[in-house]
């Protein structure tokens, strides 16, 4: 008998006896009943406690807004896809800017080295956020890769406000996640981190160590 | 073969007193736990609102219930969807045949190294050693893990497997082993970690990595993390092997939500870990980067035979937080090692007994006041201190139990005192006599009374028992209402 | 969580379950509950036959012995009055711990009766009678340990110090970590001696730092340990039981 037949016949000829499934009530993970500028509060304070960086913007001036943050930081090799509209109107405004574009959209493997070591920041769009805890979710795709928001000291992430949900059960439920998940998805909260040495922070451990938001309005 | 890996500093539960006398002993490793766990404690008060906490736990007691009770069926479920989505799952009995079978995964793509995200069920197999034995490199990844791995230790916590070293220790551990210059500036050191883990990132062959929580609803596997390394684990080697136990899966996506918030804010009173890491499926002909391959091992180690009784059944329900640990006042005085199991503090004495029998463990199950605090803060609510008293039944058992090892702690002498104890609180006034031998004897009792007069005075038994006061009592009572 | 309890009104009789430990090492804490309960216009009955709960064997594994101790005081609380009981351990025993030992006896029924109508002392003092105190000590500042059992297993870890607070002359301090076990945990303190001897090493450090002159506890156990630690080290902080404390300074 194989091993899966093993365990499952055990767990299914449980001593005593089978179990009844109780019923979960998730009132407890939504409505919280806040109202836009509640959200938005809850956004900006959850995540800047986590050493993220939130910057408001017009919708209109967001370039603007990104090339600032490019200047500020002297940023000067920025890595984005090309297809998704935040990456195609980066592309349009940084044109003429003292920034070198690094296309994110070909196989990793032909950039690895570029993109572990010369890399100074990675741009990416994002589903949405999430109010309560401060949280962006993104969903990779052959345009904006996985390690876009991994693997470059800085992580810049475009974010519209009206994007934001009150609580991640309520983004999971409202975007139907269960009906067709990517390969990856991911939650981010902040800049990557440690508390591992004597639980004092450090960040950008082996992700960024700068999470910036453009909050788009 | 051996389990341990040569050169590696090992405890073992057997050794339970001696480790912690050791333990209470050092200054350093006392101050250590008591500071970490004071502030993980304070962290988690502030991270839950009163009006939430408890509607919470009780989600997520209700969770984990839910998958448990249709276990196989949500295990076949998650195997299919998994297997759908182009992840390929294998079973595996014990720690033993886990380890083949991720060694034999390896070794089909002729790896040679590979670099390790958390996983504490990998810690449980002694993956490290197996696979180190058959001549592949395993490098952990999570700062914590490496510090404890270039130390030649094992974790001391679950979550903070470094918390038994302070920062000048671990100065040593990263001069010492990584040849960088010394230093205590915490920035420094990390920073040097992550351009030595970098360069192995992209040299390993292969990632293995723990598993939080397995969807059977859509053939997610979801990793919890601040510094990213499993997201790296995850992505950057063309192989990613997740490892897990079989109790891990929940039924839906949405199951996730609540256990994500009860377990971040539990363990060190995050809101939100950096990163909650969703998987579902390797890399598409069109991506650009994640593995090539992905594997789930589905490990049962024992945990089929906790499943089939409904009292040790809630050891399951664990999403490994640590909590339990946090808060415990054995734990924070003796720290992670002195436990001697891969899993300390209150859940690894209600869970190693069933891994390693109670031979092994039995003074684990006493290795508590029942104080009750484990349980007063377990997300899941594990009723932690009654799973204690059950397996303290088991061990001084007459051997009928459910547990490995069931009454290897049973001495006839300590029966036959809990017999005469038994006959004597049955028999009121042989009980009453007693008491009043004992009071007329009490200034002749022995002064000291074994260990317990080591550190306390010891108490004598009153001239006169309650029994009597309140005999004499009704009298005089009653003598005042009759004049 | 404790379930929230619903609190009869004041009755005019109650029984004591004195427990082991007072009856043999502290009784003038159990006659000093029955004071205060008297005191309440409250008669008090204490049936002889009472010997032990049965705590002890059951947290030490012996589950048939403590079951058939159990059993043995199941009979002695016939009337339906209210079992007061001046130790959260013993009482959280009757209370949470005899419905799980007797379940799917013939004894369950009456198992859980008898659970139902179980109150800790400082419970019933101040949700029951409603206690009012006046105060007749000096002035004393004053630390409470509530036991774990009290606090945890019966919810109970605010009516000992609102027992204190009611006193007008006793500062009441708290010390570090209040919350933390004190390290007896009946068989613990001799299983594991030295982890025990560590934790109230701890315990009567945080009493003495927080500067209080003496402490009080509901729990016989708590009692002897951080008492017995305090003294061996010649500490001038005293402990007493709080039924004990309570009639010294409002009662004679």
């Amino acid at each position: 008998m194989s091993a899966r037949e093993t365990i499952l016949g055990r767990l299914r000829q449980r001593l005593d006896g089978p179990l009844t499934p109780p019923v979960s009530d998730f009132a407890v993970m939504g409505g919280r009943g806040w109202s836009r500028e509640e959200r938005l509060r809850r956004f900006e304070a959850w995540i800047t406690s986590v050493h993220g960086e939130v910057i408001h913007t017009p919708r209109a001036d967001w370039t603007q807004a990104l090339a600032r943050v490019l200047a500020d930081k002297g940023i000067r090799r920025l890595a984005l896809g090309r297809a998704h509209p935040v990456a195609a109107e980066a592309r349009a405004a940084l044109a003429e800017a003292e920034v070198t574009l690094v296309d994110a959209d070909r196989p990793v493997d032909a950039w690895r080295e570029e993109l572990f070591f010369q890399t100074e920041a990675g741009l990416t769009s994002t589903g949405g956020g999430v109010a309560e805890t401060g949280s962006l979710w993104l969903w990779p795709t052959p345009d904006e890769p996985r390690l876009l928001s991994l693997v470059p000291p800085i992580h810049i992430a475009v974010l519209d406000a009206e994007a934001i949900e009150d609580t991640l059960f309520e983004a999971m439920e409202r975007h139907d996640w269960a009906e067709g998940l990517p390969t990856n998805a991911l939650l981010i909260s902040g800049p990557s981190k440690t508390a591992d040495i004597e639980q004092t922070l450090a960040y950008g451990v082996h992700g960024p160590r700068e999470l910036v938001v453009l909050l788009r309005h | 073969m051996s389990l341990e890996t040569p050169g590696v500093q090992t405890f073992r539960p057997q050794a339970f007193h001696r480790q912690a006398h050791d333990a209470l002993g050092n200054p350093q490793i006392r101050a250590n736990f008591r500071g970490a766990m004071d502030g993980l404690m304070g962290k988690r008060r502030e991270a839950f609102a009163d009006w939430e906490l408890e509607r919470l736990r009780e989600l997520g007691a209700s969770v984990r219930l839910r998958a448990l009770a249709q276990l196989p069926t949500l295990l076949e479920r998650l195997e299919a969807n998994c297997q759908a989505n182009g992840i390929r799952v294998h079973w595996a009995e014990d720690g033993e045949a886990a380890c083949r079978l991720i060694r034999e995964l390896c070794e089909a793509r002729g790896a040679k190294a590979v670099i390790k995200g958390k996983s504490m069920v990998t810690e449980e197999m002694h993956l490290n050693a197996h696979l180190e034995a058959a001549g592949i490199e395993a490098l952990e990844s999570d700062l914590g893990e490496y510090l404890v791995q270039l130390n030649d230790q094992t974790p001391s916590h679950i979550i903070m497997p470094a918390i038994h070293l302070n920062t000048d220790e671990i100065a040593d551990v990263m001069h010492d082993k990584t040849g960088i210059p010394r230093t205590r500036d915490v920035d420094a050191m990390t920073a040097a970690a992550r351009a030595q883990l970098r360069e192995r990132f992209m040299a390993a062959d292969v990632g293995i990595t723990g598993v939080n929580f397995a969807v059977a609803e859509t053939g997610t596997l979801c990793l919890v993390e601040n510094e990213g390394n499993g997201r790296m684990t995850t992505t950057v080697p063309p192989v990613h092997i997740a490892v897990t136990g079989i109790e891990k899966v929940v039924e839906q996506l949405r199951d996730v939500a609540p256990l994500y918030a009860l377990l971040t804010r539990s363990a060190t009173g995050q809101h939100a870990t950096t990163y909650l890491n969703m998987i579902s499926g390797p890399r598409k002909s069109d991506e650009q980067d994640g593995p090539e391959e992905v594997h789930l091992v589905l490990v049962d180690n024992g945990r089929s035979a906790i499943y089939q009784d409904d009292e040790l059944l809630d050891t399951l329900r664990c999403i490994r937080c640590g909590a339990c640990m946090n808060h415990c006042p054995v734990y924070t005085r003796v720290g992670g090692h002195s436990y001697g199991t891969t899993y300390p503090g209150p859940i690894g004495s209600i869970l190693m007994p069933h891994l390693m029998g109670l031979e092994a463990t039995k003074d684990l199950p006493t290795a508590s006041s029942l104080c009750g605090a484990c349980g007063e803060v377990c997300p899941v609510k594990i009723p932690i201190p009654d799973l204690l008293t059950r397996l303290r039944r088991e061990a001084v058992g007459e051997g009928r139990g459910n547990v490995p090892g069931a009454g290897s702690k049973r001495t006839r002498t300590e029966a036959a005192a809990w017999k005469a104890w038994q006959w004597l609180a049955t028999h009121p006034a042989a009980w009453r006599g007693a008491a009043g031998v004992a009071g007329r004897l009490g200034s002749l009792t022995p002064s000291r009374l074994g260990p317990w007069s080591d550190h306390r005075v010891a108490p004598k038994p009153a001239r006169h028992s309650l029994h009597a006061l309140i005999k004499r009592h009704r009298s005089t009572t009653d003598e005042e209402g009759q004049s | 969580m404790t379930p929230i309890k619903c609190y009869p009104p004041k009755p005019p009789r109650v029984y004591l379950f004195g427990t082991c430990l007072v009856d043999l090492f502290f009784p003038e804490a159990g006659l000093d509950a029955v004071r205060l309960l008297e005191r309440e216009g409250i008669a008090v009955d204490f049936p002889e036959d009472q010997t032990c709960c049965g705590q002890p064997a059951y947290t030490s594994g012996y589950q048939d012995e403590a079951r058939a101790v159990a059993a043995a005081q199941l009979d002695l609380f016939p009337e339906p009055w209210p079992i007061v009981v001046p130790s959260g351990s013993c009482g959280g025993m009757l209370r949470h711990h005899y419905p799980k030992l007797f379940a799917g006896t013939p004894l369950e029924a009456k198992a859980n009766e008898l659970a139902g109508r179980v109150f800790e002392l400082t419970e019933f003092l101040v949700h029951v009678c409603h206690l009012e105190l006046e105060d007749r000590g000096a002035p004393e500042t004053v630390a409470m340990h509530t036991s774990c059992s009290a606090r945890r297993e019966m919810g109970l870890a605010e009516t000992g110090p609102a027992l204190l607070a009611r006193l007008g002359r006793v500062t009441l301090v708290e010390q570090e970590r209040a919350a933390e076990c004190c390290g007896f945990g009946g068989t613990f303190a001799v299983r594991h001696p030295e982890v025990s001897a560590a934790m109230v090493e701890d315990k009567s450090r945080a009493i003495e730092a927080a500067g209080a002159e003496r402490f009080v506890t509901s729990d016989c156990g708590c009692l002897m340990n951080i008492a017995g630690r305090l003294a061996h080290r010649d500490s001038s902080v005293e402990g007493e039981h709080i039924a004990s404390y309570l009639w010294r300074r409002v009662g004679k």
